[in-house]
């Protein structure tokens, strides 16, 4: 423990933590009913992915900057958040307009198209 | 004892915290408590970034992500939250299904992060291979090959921390002022920065909006129609 405290972070710490939030959110994906906790971990399988992109972007994490990706990984999370952004919006209007239509919100009584 | 190092201190205590409420998401049941556990793992996410060096990433997370995103997501948390909704339980045989899935994908996502460490690493290693191959007291060549510097036996170069903000609009716009003095020819490919892809998102976004609003407007207005005529 001790020495976990006095080593430098490297790379792959950030990758363990990315890969944590996004397993995560692909469990949260797959077993929420409530629609709305499936884009919560729509938001975490996303979130996950941007610490991957800012991790390989960092000049402080890589052993040999040359060998990151600088900021090209900070401009690609950038558009990772806006995108988000944009799919929460689209992702809460459906679930509201299905909301307002079924008075439910539980994912599994959408099966209305269901043969 | 070695001194503490703070950069891995604050690393800890984010990951920690970020991890932590990633899973309370997962396994709480209540979609309230799900939003807030949710916010306070980006805003968690957000010091990581920060403590990356990417200090315009992190404050766009916060402003946008906790500030903009997950403030729609409490909103729709706050609209639908009628008792029957507040928690719906998952039933027992997909908590295990998703258990495998998620523990297979860690076991494969975890090992591969410890991976990159090494992954510099793979030259030296060669050559430690055709060293051990060769029969002792064979030939030289080998060891010069093994003397020679590869990534992992480089110290870390040391970097400094600069603002990101200007670098990051410049490319937005199309120039990439900390490529300029790139020499290596692969890498001087991407020096015609985002400009392509600033301008598709930015048509995307708005797409988006007014679709998001016409798509929450239009029921609402039926419903009261249908109102009237009962």
């Amino acid at each position: 423990m001790l020495s976990l405290l006095s080593e430098p972070v490297g790379l792959s710490h950030y990758l363990i933590v990315g890969a944590v939030m996004f397993v995560s959110g692909a469990v949260c994906m797959a077993t929420k009913r409530n629609a709305l906790g499936v884009l919560m971990g729509i938001e975490l399988v996303l979130n996950g992915a941007n610490v991957n992109f800012v991790a390989f972007g960092s000049d402080f994490l890589a052993r040999n900057p040359n060998y990151g990706i600088g900021l090209d990984g900070h401009v690609i999370a950038l558009f990772v958040i806006v995108l988000a952004a944009a799919e929460a919006a689209v992702a809460l209007a459906i679930v509201l307009n299905f909301y307002n239509n079924h008075a439910t919100i539980d994912v599994d009584k959408a099966d209305e198209l269901k043969g | 004892m070695d001194p503490i190092n703070w950069h891995t201190l604050f690393f800890l205590l984010f990951a920690g915290i970020a991890c932590a409420f990633a899973l309370g998401v997962v396994f709480s049941s209540n979609v309230v408590r799900m939003a807030f556990f949710l916010i306070i793992s980006l805003a968690a996410t957000a010091g990581l970034f920060f403590l990356a060096g990417a200090d315009f990433v992190g404050a766009m997370q916060l402003v946008l992500y906790v500030g903009g995103t997950l403030v729609l997501l409490v909103f729709g948390v706050m609209l639908t939250a009628q008792s029957p909704f507040i928690s719906i339980r998952t039933s027992g045989g997909d908590w295990i299904l998703a258990a495998l899935v998620g523990g297979s994908m860690l076991a494969i996502l975890v090992p591969t992060a410890l991976m990159i460490g090494e992954r510099a690493n793979m030259p030296s290693a060669e050559a430690d291979a055709t060293t051990r191959a060769e029969p002792p007291g064979a030939i030289q060549p080998v060891v010069m090959a093994k003397e020679e510097p590869t990534v992992a036996m480089l110290p870390p170069v040391p970097v400094e921390s600069r603002p990101t903000a200007t670098n990051i609009g410049q490319a937005l716009i199309g120039v990439r002022v900390d490529k300029l003095e790139e020499t290596n020819e692969r890498k001087r490919a991407g020096l015609a920065g985002y400009v392509m892809p600033f301008e598709v998102i930015s048509i995307h976004l708005l797409v988006v909006l007014v679709g998001a609003a016409f798509l929450a407007r239009a029921r609402r207005r039926a419903k009261s129609r249908f109102a009237d005529a009962a």
